[in-house]
């Protein structure tokens, strides 16, 4: 284990009385509380702590927050987690972590034989080099060596991944010093404000920093602001929680890592606001030069950063190389912190005073560049010279701290649709026009010194809370020092010695100037076409740091400015999020919860074997008793329903109520049957088109008065067809007089069926005449069952005489209970849709999902009868006559009896020709066995099918091809004698 | 996410509407003595408008009312518009 070797004696926001140990690639190290995994790592002296993606080269700790581009780790143990920036790790006792792409490790990693064939391996390399037979033969085996982390072994979490809703008046994204600013005012006015940081702890930049407040150090400042904010009712803040994506209508979706709630490991707030104040920061871009990868090149403000939160030391004796000023404040804590800076290469030709003052007796190298590092596991040293190529000096460093001018953080900005605009003084795109009640605050907003930064933050919050009515009386800004102008020159890369150097734009899918060039000579010169052909900034840091070098690179190589170039789309998540968080608790059952009917809890006591029958509906499949098989079960329950009585719950079946005066006209335009003639207290039996001629529902509409219908619809399509139904009456025909009210779950349907159905009715004791003539076939009745106000309806779906008692739901249970014990002397058996399908298929009755497919129309199913000739129009009438008169084949509805008569044919076998391999004439969409034929039949749609009874057709299975004869698809009553008996 | 004010709620995430096309009919009135081609052609070639556009949503996970909005295709502004009917 090693010791804190690279830790200062004193200072930094870290816990030093509560040390911490952690394993990192399965070595032991310690840290202190407020460490990040970074900051601990560099603080025990490791600096290689990752491979690169593609060549496997050494890589190091290159910034410190969600910028990182170079080091990824996998947590492991109880937190576990993929693919985290190794910045942004907390610290925790007992975190596991290891380095992702390294095999077996980060410093002995086999697979780094990469970066010796890395001629061979110019972008696009895999995609041009696999694609024979084709590239998903590959694909396991590149992602093993190219991946990233392993997908998680377990689901487990510490705790549950929850969602809240949230609507506030004004949104603050960052609390840094304009963030914090921005919140006051806004939260003084009275606003309701909700602020939310992606860092443990608020202060943004400024706890990297030394800056002073009101004369204080500003993190007093922080402090005392965060503490006036807790103190309001109407402001929420929120740590550790990162704003990744801004969608239309002003919504922000937040990620919280750490909520204060016990139990609960990650919360996704999805906020609605009224303004947003975009306070994000500011991010430091790298400079681009060869070999500028080698662990030891950090950003100038990391460098910064671990000095002064973290106490750190990231390496003893320094280079610095920048384009800027800000770097010379990072040079002015460098030495404070006693890191021996050897010298400031400077790529600009005259440096400002005022920045080298800071760094008195340090040599600055003005119009110098670092052309390349050296160094094996580690940089050891950096060659120098002028921008022209002279004056070439070897100096030796272990630490190269690189500021190539900075990035205004508009991510969410841009995703709002907020247009971008660059600036030329500041070599970065800077928000220009807002498109949502938006604005950007602080170094988001090119605001980088802190005073301005302050003033933004202010003048945002009073804007935003203006925006939304209040009144903001001015107030006194908190004072601070100004800093340095950034007097930033644009340095894209660095010209390489040799054509092979490799120059780094995007340190994570291992881009190189040389590949953008590479993209631009084979024709992809638009930048999102440059994005795809090299993967640049695809990668989990989605190129926060290196994006704009890229475009740089473009704009150099095509000798047009930046904005001519343009960005490519900023796209949500701003940083990682696990699909947990997109998730929340809708997990499990609570994706898509199940519907039950009142009978439900009984039937699970009564042992049946629960399927769901469409619509989420939970229903018995069968009954299983002691001893039974699946097979003896079924053929039970049927046997029941053909010879005695049995009975089933029915009541997921769509149901609704339409009146109105134009009711009559409704089922005219969207059944393809003529309802003119049907007399109150009877039902037809019709089916549903869409306007394209095709399926959508079968079912029975009754009259119940005059104006007044009731309609029933298959269980799946109950959603469907009210959408359908009250879409037409809303868009096509608004001003028909008619409503439809669903009542799917308000009725409850108990169906008693069988040659003893009207026996059992009687014995429940009812008030309606049940002999043929008064009730007949089709007919539905008013009146009590077993004391209970009931509709009783004549529809059998099984074939045999059947009644369907429709009760108001909160009696069904009463009366399922009833009928139980009455239905004892008569044998009365209690049957699931298992023993519902047998006994529809041997009637060749439809099931919707079977042989109706979104394919077929009623002629093909030899349904031609129910298409109405009486009416001039109706939904689907048009498209079914065009299809017809094309005069090419269709797939007809036929019966299938297989030769060998216990054969089982599964559900969507193909017939072809022969049952050769060839394109298939059809498909089987029911086989079951037949407990009236003893034997198995089954129904199947084949292309002009009615004109091949007695043919024999070959059904391809799996291993073998079972032949069968066609025949018409009813194997029982074909006359339907024994339904309106 | 769709930001949509329904008359009757207020406004209310989109996942609680659905989208009911154009606020007025597309269908056409006499489908008899249309061309085969023209019906064709009201089947299968839908209007997709760049700008403004008047349609109906149907707050079904709410209140179950239909109402008219102007929404802009490109920008995805909403603004109320008056209830066409018919």
């Amino acid at each position: 284990m090693s010791d804190s070797r690279f830790r200062l004696p004193t200072g930094g926001r870290i816990r030093r009385d509560r040390p911490i140990k952690f394993t990192f690639n399965g070595q032991v190290f310690s840290g202190f509380e407020g460490d990040t995994l970074a900051s601990a790592l560099l603080a025990n002296g490791e600096r290689l702590t990752a491979r690169s993606f593609k060549y496997h080269r050494p890589r190091g700790i290159t910034g410190i927050g969600a910028e990182e581009p170079g080091s990824f780790v996998e947590l492991l143990g109880a937190q576990q987690s993929g693919n985290q920036p190794i910045t942004t790790v907390p610290l925790r006792d007992g975190l596991q972590a290891r380095s992702v792409n390294c095999w077996p490790s980060a410093k002995f990693d086999l697979l780094a034989i990469n970066q010796w064939f890395a001629r061979l391996l110019p972008a696009s390399f895999y995609y041009k080099t696999f694609m024979w037979p084709n590239w998903h033969v590959y694909e396991p085996h590149i992602r093993r060596v190219a991946g990233l982390a392993h997908a998680p072994g377990t689901d487990q979490v510490p705790g549950i991944y929850e969602t809240r809703y949230w609507h506030c008046e004004v949104l603050v994204v960052g609390a840094g010093a304009a963030g914090l600013m921005a919140a006051l005012v806004a939260g003084r006015a009275g606003a309701r404000v909700l602020l939310v940081d992606e860092g443990e702890e608020p202060g943004g930049a400024l706890l990297g920093r030394r800056d002073r407040i009101n004369e204080q150090p500003a993190l007093d400042w922080v402090n005392s602001a965060t503490a006036e904010l807790d103190a309001m009712p109407l402001v929420t803040r929120l740590a550790s929680a990162t704003a990744w994506a801004y969608r239309e209508g002003n919504l922000v979706i937040v990620t919280e890592r750490n909520p204060t709630k016990p139990g609960i490991f990650q919360r996704t707030w999805r906020v609605r606001a009224g303004q947003v104040i975009i306070a994000s920061g500011a991010i430091e871009r790298p400079l681009v030069f060869h070999d500028n990868d080698r662990p030891g090149v950090m950003l100038a403000s990391a460098v910064q950063g671990y000095i002064n939160r973290y106490a750190v030391l990231p390496g003893r004796r320094a280079v610095l190389f920048t384009n800027n000023n800000s770097a010379y404040e990072a040079a002015a804590d460098m030495l404070a912190a006693g890191i021996r800076l050897t010298a400031i290469v400077d790529v600009r030709p005259v440096v400002p005073a005022d920045a080298a003052a800071l760094v008195p007796g340090i040599e600055v190298l003005s119009g110098h560049v670092v052309e390349s590092t050296s160094g094996r596991r580690q940089l050891n040293g950096v060659r120098v010279r002028t921008l022209q190529g002279q004056d070439i000096r070897l100096l030796a460093c272990d630490l190269l701290a690189v500021s190539g001018g900075w990035n205004p953080l508009v991510h969410l900005f841009s995703q709002s649709r907020g247009k971008l605009r660059y600036d030329e003084g500041l070599s970065a795109f800077v928000a220009a026009q807002a498109h949502q009640a938006s604005r950007c605050a602080g170094a988001a907003n090119a605001c980088f010194d802190l005073p301005s930064a302050l003033h933004d933050g202010a003048s945002a919050g009073t804007a935003a809370a203006r925006d939304q009515g209040f009144v903001v009386r001015p107030a006194a800004l908190p004072t601070a020092q100004a800093g340095l102008a950034p007097s930033t020159q644009a340095l894209w890369h660095v010209e390489p010695a040799r054509a092979s150097d490799k120059a780094f734009v995007d340190l994570q899918h291992d881009v190189t100037v040389a590949d953008i060039h590479l993209s631009l000579r084979e024709g992809y010169g638009a930048v999102e076409h440059v994005k795809r052909y090299t993967t640049a900034g695809m990668g989990i840091d989605q190129g926060k740091t290196g994006n704009v070098n890229v475009i740089g690179a473009i704009a150099l190589a095509q000798g047009q400015p930046l904005d001519k170039v343009g960005t490519t789309t900023f796209r949500s998540p701003y940083s990682p999020i696990e699909f947990g968080a997109l998730a929340g608790a809708r997990g499990g059952s609570v994706f898509l919860p199940y519907r039950h009917t009142p009978i439900t809890a009984w039937n699970q006591a009564a042992g049946a074997v629960m399927y769901e029958a469409g619509a989420r509906w939970r229903r018995p499949g069968y009954y299983p008793q002691p001893g039974e098989s699946f097979q003896d079960t079924v053929n039970r329950e049927s046997l029941a329903v053909r010879q005695n009585v049995a009975a089933y719950d029915g009541s997921p079946l769509g149901k609704f109520e339409i009146k109105g005066p134009d009711a009559l006209r409704l089922l005219q335009m969207v059944y393809t049957s003529d309802f003119a003639n049907l007399e109150v207290g009877m039902g037809r039996y019709s089916i549903m088109l869409t306007d394209d001629g095709l399926i959508l529902d079968d079912g029975v509409s009754f009259k119940l008065g005059p104006d007044h219908y009731l309609m029933f619809t298959s269980t799946g399509n109950a959603d469907e067809v009210y959408r359908h139904l009250e879409h037409f009456l809303q868009i096509e025909r608004p001003h028909w007089r008619v409503r439809i009210t669903p009542v799917t779950t308000a009725w409850s349907n108990i169906t008693l069926c069988g040659p003893q159905a009207r026996e059992m009715l009687a014995a429940l004791g009812t008030d309606i005449a049940l002999e043929n003539s008064a009730f007949p076939f089709m007919g539905l009745r008013l009146g009590q069952v077993a004391g209970i106000p009931s509709r009783v309806a004549r529809v059998s779906f099984t074939g045999e005489l059947s009644y369907e008692i429709n009760i108001p739901s909160r009696h069904a249970l009463q009366l399922w209970e009833t009928m139980i014990e009455v239905g004892k002397p008569l044998g009365l058996t209690v049957v699931g849709s298992e023993a519902n399908h047998v006994l529809r298929v041997e009637k060749g009755f439809l099931s919707l999902g079977h042989e109706v497919d979104g394919t077929v129309d009623p002629i093909d199913l030899g349904m031609g009868w129910i298409l109405s000739k009486n009416k001039a129009d109706y939904l689907g009438k048009r498209a079914v006559m065009l299809r017809r008169a094309s005069g090419r084949p269709r797939r007809e509805l036929v019966g299938l009896l297989p030769e060998d008569p216990v054969k089982l044919v599964m559900e969507g076998a193909p017939i072809t020709p022969q049952g050769d391999r060839q394109a298939s004439e059809g498909f089987v969409s029911a086989c079951v066995w037949s407990v009236v034929a003893q034997r198995t039949v089954a129904l199947g749609l084949l292309t002009n099918g009615r004109a091949r009874q007695g043919e024999t057709v070959f059904i391809r299975m799996k291993d073998e091809v079972v032949r069968a004869t066609v025949t018409t698809p009813c194997f029982y009553d074909p006359k339907g004698a024994i339904l309106r008996g | 996410m769709l930001l949509i004010h329904c008359p009757h709620c207020g406004p209310r995430n989109e996942t609680e509407f659905t989208n009911g096309g154009p606020a007025r009919s597309t269908r056409p009135e006499d489908a008899t003595h249309l061309s085969d081609a023209a019906w064709v052609d009201y089947l299968t070639v839908p209007n997709n408008p760049m700008g403004w556009v008047q349609e109906k949503w149907w707050h079904n996970r709410g209140c179950g009312m239909w109402f008219t909005i102007e929404r802009n295709t490109v920008t995805h502004q909403i603004q109320q518009a008056p209830d066409h009917v018919g």
